[in-house]
C-alpha cells in the first residue's frame, strides 16, 4: 500500500514539475514578444463593440463599473454599453437607470434567470462587430479595450481575447493573498494564450468576435461557470482565444477566506462538470495545448493538491501521535529537551528538493506576473503567506468540489 | 492542432523534467553517502573503543580498582546511537549499511556491559544496568513510549547505564543475551539485576525497581562519571 502511494506521489510530482517546466520554456521562447505597452495605444481602425454588463445585486460596485466603461479611450460612436439587471433585489436597477440618458448606453431589466440568460438577452440586441462581457464588480483600465482590439487587428484568426485581471484595492488578508495568486495567473494565462490553451474567458471583459455566437450559439448555464463552458465550446470549434497581458481589468475579490472558499468551490465544481461534459476534448492532439496540457494539468493540479495535502497530513498526524506518546510517557517537563544542532540531522531528500524547485517556479511566475501588471518584481511577504495559506485551504475546496461532483450537489453562486 | 514542433517541445520538456528529477535523486544520494561515510568514520572510532575495552578488560586483573576508568567507551557511542536511530527512521528500513552499523553498536554495548559488570563486582562500585529489548516496528507504541522514559531517566541519572538492543536484529550475541536472560518476544522488555520486566514502565516504576538510583542523585557532583549509553532504536 505504501509503495503504491509512493508511486502515485512520484508520478504526480513529476507531472506537476513537467507543467511548470513547460510554462517556463514557453516563456523563454517568447519573452521578446511579451511587450508591455505604456501610454495610449492608437488603433488604425476602431471596430464597433458592445459591452454587456450583467448584474445581480451589485449596487455596491455597479456605479463605478459603469463609470470606468465611460472612461474607456474608445470612440463613443463605436462603443455600445448594455446594462442588464438580472432581477436584482437591491438598488442595482436604480443605479442603472441613472445612465439611461447616455446615448450609447441601453438598459434592460429582466427576471432573475442566471448570468448566462442576462448575457444572452444582450446578445439578442447586439449589432456590432465585437461583443464584450463585464461583471458588475470589475473596473476597466482606460486603455484595456484599445489594447485588446489591437490583438484582433494583428491576427485575423483570433476569435476572442481576454485581459489581465488584477485584484482591485486589496485590503483584507484574503484579498492580499488573491492579489498574489492573480499575478501568477497572469503569467500562466499568458503562456496558455501563446500555446492556444486558454480554458476560460472570465467575466472581466473578454471580447469575442460576434461571429463566434453565430457559429456556436450563446451562453449556457454550464454549472454556474458559463465562462469556462464557452471557452471549451470555442476550442471544440477550433476558435482561438488569445490573452492580452497589458489590458488591465480590476476586480473586487472575496474579502474573507470563507467567501473565497465559496467562490472556488463553484469554480472547480464547474470546471470538473464542464470537463466531464467536454471529455472528448481531453488528450486529442487535434485540439492542441488545451487538450494535451491545460485540461490534463487542471486534473493533475486537483489530484496533486489533494494527494499531497493528505500525504503531508498523514506525516503531521504521525508526528502529533509521537508527541502525544512522549507526553504520556514523560510529561511536559520531559518534552522540553532542546537537541544539539548537528548537520547530520539536516535531511536532504529528493522530494523536498523537487518541491523546492516547484515552489521556486511558482515564485518566478508570481514575479513575472507582477512585472506585467505593475512593472515591478519586488517580492512581497504575501508570497510566502499565499503559498502557505493556499497549501492549507486549497485542498479543502478541491476535496469538497470533487465530493460535490460525485454526489451531484451544485454549489450556490455566493 | 498539434504540429511537429509542438511534439518536439513536449518531448524536450519531458527530458528537462527527467533531468531535474534525476539531479534531485543524485543530490540526495550524494548527501546520503556523506552521512554513511560519517557513520563509518564513527564506526572506526568504535572499533578502537572495542579494542581499548578488550585491552582494559585484560588488564583489569593486574590493576588496582583506583586505576580503572569507570567509563570505557568514548562519548562517540551516544553520538552514533542517535545517528543510527535517525538514519533508521529516515532512510530505507532495509538499509544494509545501517543494519551493519547497528550490529557493531550492539556488540560494543555488550562488551561495555560485561566489563562494567566485572568492574562493579571486583571493585564494589555502584552501578545500575538496564538491558532494554525493543522492536523498531512503529506499531510497538509501548517501545516508543519506553524509549522516551529511558531517555529521560538517562538525563536524570547519568550514572545509570542503559543498553538497548533491537530484539529482531540478526546477531548471535543478542540471541545469546535473549537466551541467557530468557527474554520473551513480546517487547518492550527490560532486564534489571537479572530479572525481566515486561511491558511499558514509567519513570516512577523504574525508580522503585532500582532504589539505588536515589543514591545517584545524592552522589551527583561527588563522582565524575561519564554518561551511559543512549538507547539505540
Amino acid at each position: 500500500m505504501g509503495s503504491i502511494s509512493n508511486v502515485i506521489f512520484y508520478v504526480l510530482i513529476f507531472l506537476t514539475l513537467y507543467i511548470q517546466v513547460f510554462f517556463l520554456l514557453t516563456f523563454f521562447e517568447n519573452r521578446k514578444k511579451i511587450v508591455i505597452r505604456k501610454g495610449n495605444t492608437k488603433l488604425k481602425f476602431h471596430p464597433s463593440i458592445t459591452i454587456i454588463v450583467s448584474c445581480w445585486n451589485e449596487d455596491k460596485t455597479i456605479y463605478r463599473t459603469i463609470r470606468s466603461l465611460l472612461g474607456l479611450d474608445y470612440p463613443k460612436e463605436k462603443l455600445k454599453i448594455f446594462l442588464i439587471d438580472d432581477g436584482s433585489t437591491d438598488n442595482t436597477w436604480n443605479f442603472i437607470k441613472r445612465f439611461e440618458k447616455y446615448s450609447n448606453i441601453s438598459i434592460f431589466h429582466k427576471e432573475n434567470g442566471g448570468k448566462h440568460s442576462a448575457i444572452n438577452l444582450g446578445l439578442e440586441h447586439v449589432q456590432t462587430d465585437f461583443v464584450a462581457c463585464l461583471d458588475a464588480d470589475s473596473f476597466v483600465h482606460p486603455q484595456a479595450l484599445n489594447r485588446m482590439v489591437q490583438c484582433f487587428l494583428d491576427n485575423k484568426d483570433i476569435m476572442a481575447v481576454i485581459p489581465a485581471t488584477i485584484i482591485h484595492n486589496p485590503k483584507s488578508f484574503s484579498q492580499n493573498l488573491q492579489k498574489i495568486e492573480y499575478f501568477a495567473s497572469i503569467f500562466v494565462k499568458k503562456m496558455l494564450g501563446i500555446l492556444n490553451g486558454l480554458h476560460v474567458t472570465p467575466g472581466t471583459l473578454p471580447i469575442y468576435r460576434r461571429e463566434v455566437f453565430d457559429k456556436i450559439g450563446g451562453f449556457r448555464k454550464a454549472h454556474n461557470t458559463e465562462d469556462g463552458e464557452i471557452a471549451l465550446r470555442m476550442h471544440q470549434h477550433n476558435l482561438r482565444i488569445d490573452y492580452c497581458h497589458d489590458a488591465y481589468v480590476y476586480t473586487v475579490a472575496p474579502d474573507s477566506l470563507y467567501k473565497l472558499y465559496k467562490q472556488r468551490l463553484r469554480w472547480y465544481y464547474g470546471f470538473m462538470k464542464n470537463l466531464i461534459d467536454y471529455r472528448h476534448l481531453l488528450l486529442r492532439p487535434k485540439f492542441g495545448a488545451l487538450s494535451l496540457l491545460t485540461l490534463p494539468s487542471g486534473i493533475i493540479s486537483i489530484f496533486s493538491i489533494i494527494f499531497l495535502s493528505l500525504f503531508f497530513l498523514s506525516k503531521f498526524n504521525a508526528y502529533l501521535i509521537e508527541k502525544i506518546i512522549q507526553f504520556q510517557a514523560v510529561g511536559l517537563g520531559g518534552m522540553l529537551h532542546i537537541p544539539k544542532f548537528d548537520w547530520f540531522y539536516i535531511n536532504i531528500k529528493s522530494i523536498p528538493l523537487i518541491l523546492v524547485v516547484c515552489y521556486l517556479l511558482i515564485i518566478f511566475s508570481i514575479l513575472a506576473g507582477r512585472k506585467i501588471a505593475e512593472n515591478s518584481i519586488r517580492p512581497s511577504g504575501f508570497i510566502i503567506l499565499y503559498m502557505v495559506t493556499y497549501s492549507v485551504i486549497a485542498p479543502v475546496w478541491f476535496l469538497k468540489a470533487v465530493y460535490n461532483v460525485i454526489v451531484s450537489e451544485r454549489p450556490s453562486w455566493r | 492542432m498539434t504540429s511537429q514542433n509542438d511534439w518536439k517541445k513536449y518531448i524536450i520538456v519531458f527530458f528537462i523534467t527527467l533531468t531535474l528529477f534525476a539531479s534531485a535523486f543524485y543530490i540526495t544520494d550524494y548527501f546520503y553517502n556523506n552521512k554513511i561515510n560519517q557513520l563509518k568514520s564513527i564506526q572506526d572510532n568504535i572499533s578502537i573503543d572495542i579494542l581499548s575495552s578488550e585491552t582494559q578488560f585484560s588488564l583489569l586483573q593486574e590493576l588496582s580498582c583506583k586505576d580503572v576508568d569507570n567509563s570505557v567507551l568514548s562519548q562517540e557511542i551516544n553520538n552514533i546511537a542517535d545517528k543510527i536511530n535517525y538514519s533508521e527512521k529516515n532512510f530505507a528500513t532495509d538499509n544494509t549499511d545501517i543494519r551493519y552499523l547497528k550490529k557493531y553498536y550492539s556488540l560494543l554495548e555488550i562488551k561495555d556491559y560485561l566489563l562494567m559488570k566485572k568492574i562493579s563486582e571486583r571493585c564494589g562500585t555502584k552501578n545500575s544496568f538496564i538491558l532494554y529489548m525493543y522492536s523498531p516496528d512503529p506499531t510497538c507504541t509501548d517501545c516508543v513510549k519506553q524509549e522516551f522514559v529511558l531517555s529521560a531517566l538517562r538525563e536524570k541519572y547519568p550514572q545509570l547505564r542503559i543498553y538497548s538492543f533491537d530484539y529482531d536484529l540478526d546477531l548471535s550475541a543478542i540471541k545469546a543475551l535473549i537466551s541467557i536472560y530468557k527474554i520473551p518476544s513480546n517487547v518492550p522488555v527490560m532486564v534489571i539485576d537479572g530479572k525481566n520486566y515486561q511491558g511499558f514502565k514509567t519513570i516512577e516504576e523504574i525508580e522503585t525497581i532500582i532504589p539505588q538510583l536515589k543514591d545517584f542523585l545524592v552522589e551527583e557532583g561527588e563522582e565524575n562519571t561519564k554518561p551511559a549509553e543512549k538507547p539505540a532504536r
